[in-house]
């Protein structure tokens, strides 16, 4: 077993390697020509290996080259479809930017776009032109692309290190594995310095600072080695993922899985693209943790910290956020549940609170099966820059004003009254005052609150007054002393506050998803799980919401849905549509078309995308790294929930037309006959009328037209039913309750029936007190047309059919029963049933009145039941849950029976 | 009841059409026929006529829009001819402006009725004070109302209810309009008032109150009330 395990290839790491050449062989691919700096001939290669390909008939276009004016690059061009630029003004400047969008319609083979690090100008789709490329590859082009390996996010830091230039344009290393070739351009540095003599890199008056600043030999011997190494551990990842798909025993390793602990330690930075590069090294996966203590974090510290967060996702981190009040413990937790064997912690890492006490002793004890890399500190020199967390001076003016003018106050009064309490007093009740302030202000306000008293009290209070001179040493320090405390009480309870306010977010930010949940499952349609996402998402966020829905055949609705709150114009909308298309979140703080005045996210279903969700946040500030998070969560669960509603609908649908395809085959076989026999009545005798011979006896006459009479009104009967069964059958009948008289009900009911019952006697009986009932009165009028039209049809002339009503606890019941023959047994079962029809009972009917009438009662949410009575004759029962209010008092109504 | 009116019929079934002027023509009316609603409100403004049928489902115009424009400036009674469930709108429609309401398929002599009770409210704007159904007489100078003879004591809301109705007599009123009419503008929903109040007046009223011959209830419509018992078979 153990030696085919070990020569079997990883079923996951296979899945992976398929899915990935899946992906690629939708995916245009990316052909990055790599070099140390610039002037080693990337763009010449390129634009080589352009005409190769032009010469191999291959589609190929040059979408963005920069030739920087050289020369032989210049007639690399010639012969080659260029496509035009975008020009675009910035600042009053005219700048040139590749055009996506006619890249896209264009939709070459090949696309040239020259320099991958390049930066946008603002207003662009992207901000960076990575992401163009990205974008392009999504839709299928291949593209030959430039890179200079200091452009490298991962290697970033390292260059500036070396040549002391920031290196502000880079690449997510990401970019740079997606690359199906990289290849290699490298010249040994004589040659390159050769050619900035000669002016082959830059017009002449540019080279000079150029080579003074970064092309010394020094410099470009360690961005050529740093070039050199990356292609060469390209090259043995290649190799490794080769061997792994087709088992080559001995050189797959375990798959390892690195974890790297997120601070806002400025050497944190450090510790990531570290992480990185040794993930890389060494083939694993890597995972960025950051543990939220629940110490106090301010806003410095936060975008810090955002900023890392942000920095591992881009290098292809995994970032999992997590809670706890010890950091080492929480560290080693996320490391077994992701099945990471090692932690990697910089020398600095601390926590919050104990800053002395080092997590990496703590991380040592808990590990013991993990193994802990402790990184030296950047500076050789380990700097002990505890972090004291800043207060955050965000309180308003108002409250600044307030808090003076409290101090002012007390310490008036406390000026009139100096006789009675002594200065040193006065200290003391400005300091209560000090100590009480926090409660009210931020840190800001008190501490101005605790100086001006200071400074009033010295002035105003400590002999000699009106001096700012202090006589006794003792009061000196008294003033010392005052000072500390406020500050110290100050800062501490604004800290104090601070935590909370962490903790409250945090339980807000659970308790909105919970409410969100919640109310996603019991949301009902597509209608209610939108607007109850819409409401949640307004409230939670305080920001305007716009669903724009997808239809199943592809585009987007133009329309926002009903329970949007903005409205999108024509550029917005472009936003959203590029979200829908690209299944990826757009606008507003995104990488795409950041510009927007909302960020648009893409909900998405299983079949396709569902819709697009637009979010308008008044705060012009991005989102917070747990804000976030929480959007994430919330768009997630909207899917999910969107989703469900799709497919119930789907399969609604689906139900909807088997129902009535069967429907269909009903009635073609029951109901033709049903149509046809009142048809072929009317026809054929009113062609009977138009003979002269018919037309001679007025007898003859008068019984022909009672025949189409009665045949009209036999189809007209069945229409009416047919009419109601599709209404039922769709859906599409709403029940109207109003208050109804019963006794107005069965009047009007029996109006209605008054011809088809001459012959039959109907006894009505209502209950003593009958209140007001709430019915649809259409609805039960047609049930109790039907029951007793039913019971007209189906009982001998002279029969005694009664409607009865009572009511009682908020059941109205009423019955129609007869004394005919009553139901066989075994129709009693069925009577419900669509066209069921009685076995042996005369023609006429349509097997449809009785199912209506289940539907009308069962829409009131009562039921309706049939038996035959004991003493004969068959009786429906219907019992229907309602509000009731009672007739007036002052005029009660007596027992109203009659008989017809 | 003036004979020789001229009633104008917007309907874009030729048949429908085709009966109705039969039904009208044998009845000494004189009949102009519109297809559209277009075509029937250009009728309407050229020849004046003294009613106006029409169909819900006009090809062109809705229905609605019709009786909504016609009313702009056309004071004569609109009867609207619709199909059955669309009690809703035919409400909505009488409280706009339409005067009654006829449901295909409709009976000639039950069309005849209501435009003949269409008419005659219309031309009699000074009504008689004294009018009278079945055995019952109401006296709305004296503000009195006998049965066989005999006074009828109703409280001061059933005796405004039975007054709105003798004067609308044979003429469908809507729940809203007389809700509103009697109980006031913020009673147009309370629905509960009237089922009991009409109660009331048919146990007070009708010879038998569980199968009413005057005061008829119009089917998630209104009420109407009838003077004279007509041919209903």
């Amino acid at each position: 077993m153990e030696t085919i395990n070990e020569i079997r290839p990883d079923p996951d790491q296979l899945l992976h390697e398929l899915k990935k050449e899946e992906e690629q062989s939708k995916r245009g691919k990316l052909k990055i020509f790599f070099g140390m700096c610039a002037g080693v001939g990337k763009t010449y290669e390129m634009l080589k290996s352009a005409r190769q390909a032009r010469e191999q008939k291959v589609d190929i276009v040059v979408a963005y080259v920069e030739t920087h004016k050289r020369k032989d690059t210049m007639a690399l061009l010639e012969g080659l479809e260029i496509l035009p630029r975008k020009t675009m003004t910035y600042r009053s400047t005219t700048l040139e930017e590749m055009d996506l969008d006619a890249v896209l319609a264009r939709k070459p083979r090949i696309a040239l776009v020259d320099e991958l690090a390049h930066t946008n100008v603002p207003g662009s789709r992207h901000p960076k032109r990575y992401q163009d490329v990205v974008e392009l590859l999504d839709n299928g082009i291949d593209v030959y692309t430039t890179l200079n390996v200091q452009h490298l996010e991962s290697r970033a830091d390292t260059v500036a290190q070396i040549t002391g230039i920031p290196v502000h344009e880079t690449v997510p290393d990401s970019v740079f594995e997606m690359a199906d070739e990289v290849e290699l351009i490298d010249i040994s540095e004589e040659v390159l310095l050769q050619r900035f003599a000669e002016g082959k890199v830059y017009t002449p008056d540019r080279a000079q600072t150029a080579v003074k600043n970064f092309f010394r030999k020094g410099n470009i011997s360690a961005l050529r080695e740093m070039a050199l190494r990356l292609t060469a551990e390209r090259v043995d990842q290649e190799l490794q993922e080769y061997s792994t798909t087709r088992a080559i025993p001995g050189i797959s390793k375990t798959r390892q899985r690195l974890l790297v602990g997120i601070t806002a330690d400025p050497d944190c930075e450090r510790l990531i693209r570290l992480t990185r590069q040794l993930a890389y090294a060494s083939k694993s996966s890597w995972v960025a943790v950051h543990v939220e203590t629940p110490g106090a974090s301010n806003a410095g510290i936060h975008d810090v910290l955002m900023k890392h967060i942000n920095l591992a996702k881009e290098l292809g981190a995994e970032v999992i956020t997590t809670a706890d009040k010890d950091v080492a413990a929480a560290l080693v937790r996320v490391a077994r549940e992701q099945n990471a064997r090692q932690i990697i912690v910089g020398r600095s890492f601390r926590s919050n609170i104990f800053p002395s006490h080092n997590i990496v002793d703590r991380l040592l004890a808990f590990s013991t099966d993990i193994d802990v890399y402790v990184s030296s500190s950047h500076h050789e020199t380990p700097r002990h820059r505890r972090h004291i967390t800043l207060p955050r001076f965000t309180s308003e003016p108002r409250q600044y004003i307030a808090g003076l003018g409290t101090v002012v106050l007390v310490a008036g009064i406390c000026y009139s009254l100096l006789g009675f309490l002594g200065y040193q007093t006065v200290a003391l009740l400005l300091l209560m005052l000090i100590s009480v302030l926090p409660l009210f202000f931020g840190i800001g306000p008190v501490l101005l609150a605790a100086s001006v008293s200071a400074l009033v009290w010295d002035f105003f209070f400590i002999p000699p007054q009106f001096t700012f001179i202090i006589g006794k040493a003792a009061d000196i320090l008294m003033f010392v002393a005052y000072f500390v405390f406020a500050a110290v009480t100050s800062i501490l309870t604004s800290r104090i506050r601070s935590q909370e306010r962490a903790v409250r977010q945090r339980e807000e930010r659970t308790t909105a998803l919970y409410k969100l949940t919640k109310e996603l499952s019991s949301a009902r349609g597509q209608d209610n799980v939108l607007r109850v996402a819409v409401e949640n998402l307004r409230s939670i966020f305080r920001a305007e919401i716009v669903v724009l829905l997808g239809e199943p055949d592809g585009d987007i609705s133009p329309t926002p849905h009903p329970s949007s709150t903005f409205i999108v114009d024509e550029k917005e909308l472009g936003v959203a549509v590029w979200s829908y298309w690209n299944e990826k979140k757009a606008g507003r703080h995104t990488d795409t078309l950041p510009n927007a005045r909302a960020t648009y996210y893409p909900i998405k279903g299983s079949r396709y995308t569902l819709a697009v969700f637009g979010i308008k946040r008044s705060d012009t500030a991005p989102l917070g790294f747990e804000q976030e998070n929480l959007l994430d969560n919330c768009i997630a669960l909207i899917s999910t929930a969107m989703d469900r509603e799709f497919l119930n609908e789907l399969t609604r649908r689906t139900s909807v037309v088997e129902e009535s395809e069967r429907l269909y085959q009903t009635l073609l076989s029951s109901i033709s006959h049903e149509l046809r026999t009142p048809i072929a009545t009317i026809m054929g005798n009113a062609e009977n009328l138009q003979s002269e011979k018919v037309r001679a006896s007025t007898s003859i006459v008068d019984s022909l037209l009672a025949e189409i009479k009665t045949a009209a009104e036999r189809l007209n009967r069945l229409v009416e039913n047919l009419l109601d069964m599709t209404r039922v059958e769709s859906g599409l009948f709403k029940v109207k309750l109003d208050w109804t008289d019963v006794h107005d009900l069965f009047s009007s009911v029996l109006r209605n029936v008054a011809r088809e019952m001459k012959e039959h006697h109907v006894h009505v009986g209502v209950m003593d007190n009958m209140p007001l009932v709430r019915f649809d009165f259409g609805l039960m009028e047609q049930v109790l047309v039907n029951l007793l039209y039913n019971a007209a049809a189906y009982t001998p002339r002279g029969s005694t059919v009664s409607l009865e009503a009572e009511e009682q606890n908020g059941v109205c019941t009423i019955t129609v029963s007869d004394n005919g023959p009553g139901f066989p047994p075994e129709a009693l079962e069925r009577v419900f049933e669509k066209f069921y029809r009685v076995p042996g009972t005369p023609s006429g009917g349509t097997g449809l009145g009785l199912s209506i009438a289940k539907s009308y009662i069962e829409a009131h949410k009562g039921t309706i039941v049939v038996e035959n009575r004991l003493n004969g004759g068959a009786q429906f029962t219907i019992r229907i849950p309602t509000e009731t209010k009672p007739m007036l008092i002052d005029n009660p109504f007596g027992t109203m029976e009659s008989e017809q | 009841m003036s004979s020789q009116s001229t009633i104008l019929i917007i309907d874009d079934e030729p048949q429908i059409r085709r009966l109705v002027e039969v039904t009208l023509s044998s009845n000494e009316y004189s009949v102009i026929a519109a297809a559209t609603g277009e075509e029937g409100m250009r009728e309407a403004a050229m020849r004046r006529p003294n009613l106006i049928i029409t169909d819900l489902g006009l090809p062109d115009v809705d229905g609605n829009e019709v009786v909504q424009r016609l009313r702009e400036w056309y004071d004569g009674p609109i009867i609207v001819l619709s199909v059955r469930d669309s009690e809703q709108e035919i409400a909505s429609l009488l409280d706009a402006g339409a005067d009654d309401y006829c449901v295909k398929p409709f009976r000639p002599f039950e069309l005849l009725a209501r435009i003949r009770a269409a008419l005659r409210h219309h031309e009699s704007a000074p009504k008689d004070s004294i009018i009278s159904f079945g055995d019952v007489v109401v006296n709305l100078a004296a503000r009195t109302v006998a049965k066989s003879g005999a006074d009828v004591r109703l409280t001061s809301l059933e005796y405004s209810l039975l007054a709105l109705l003798v004067r609308n007599a044979d003429k469908v009123l809507t729940h809203r309009y007389l809700l509103e009419q009697v109980w006031g503008k913020n009673y147009a929903e309370e629905t509960q008032y009237l089922r009991i109040y009409i109660g009331q007046l048919r146990k007070k009223l009708e010879d038998n109150p569980a199968e009413p011959k005057h005061i008829l209830t119009e089917s998630r419509v209104g009420y109407r009330l009838i003077t004279t018992l007509s041919q209903n078979t």
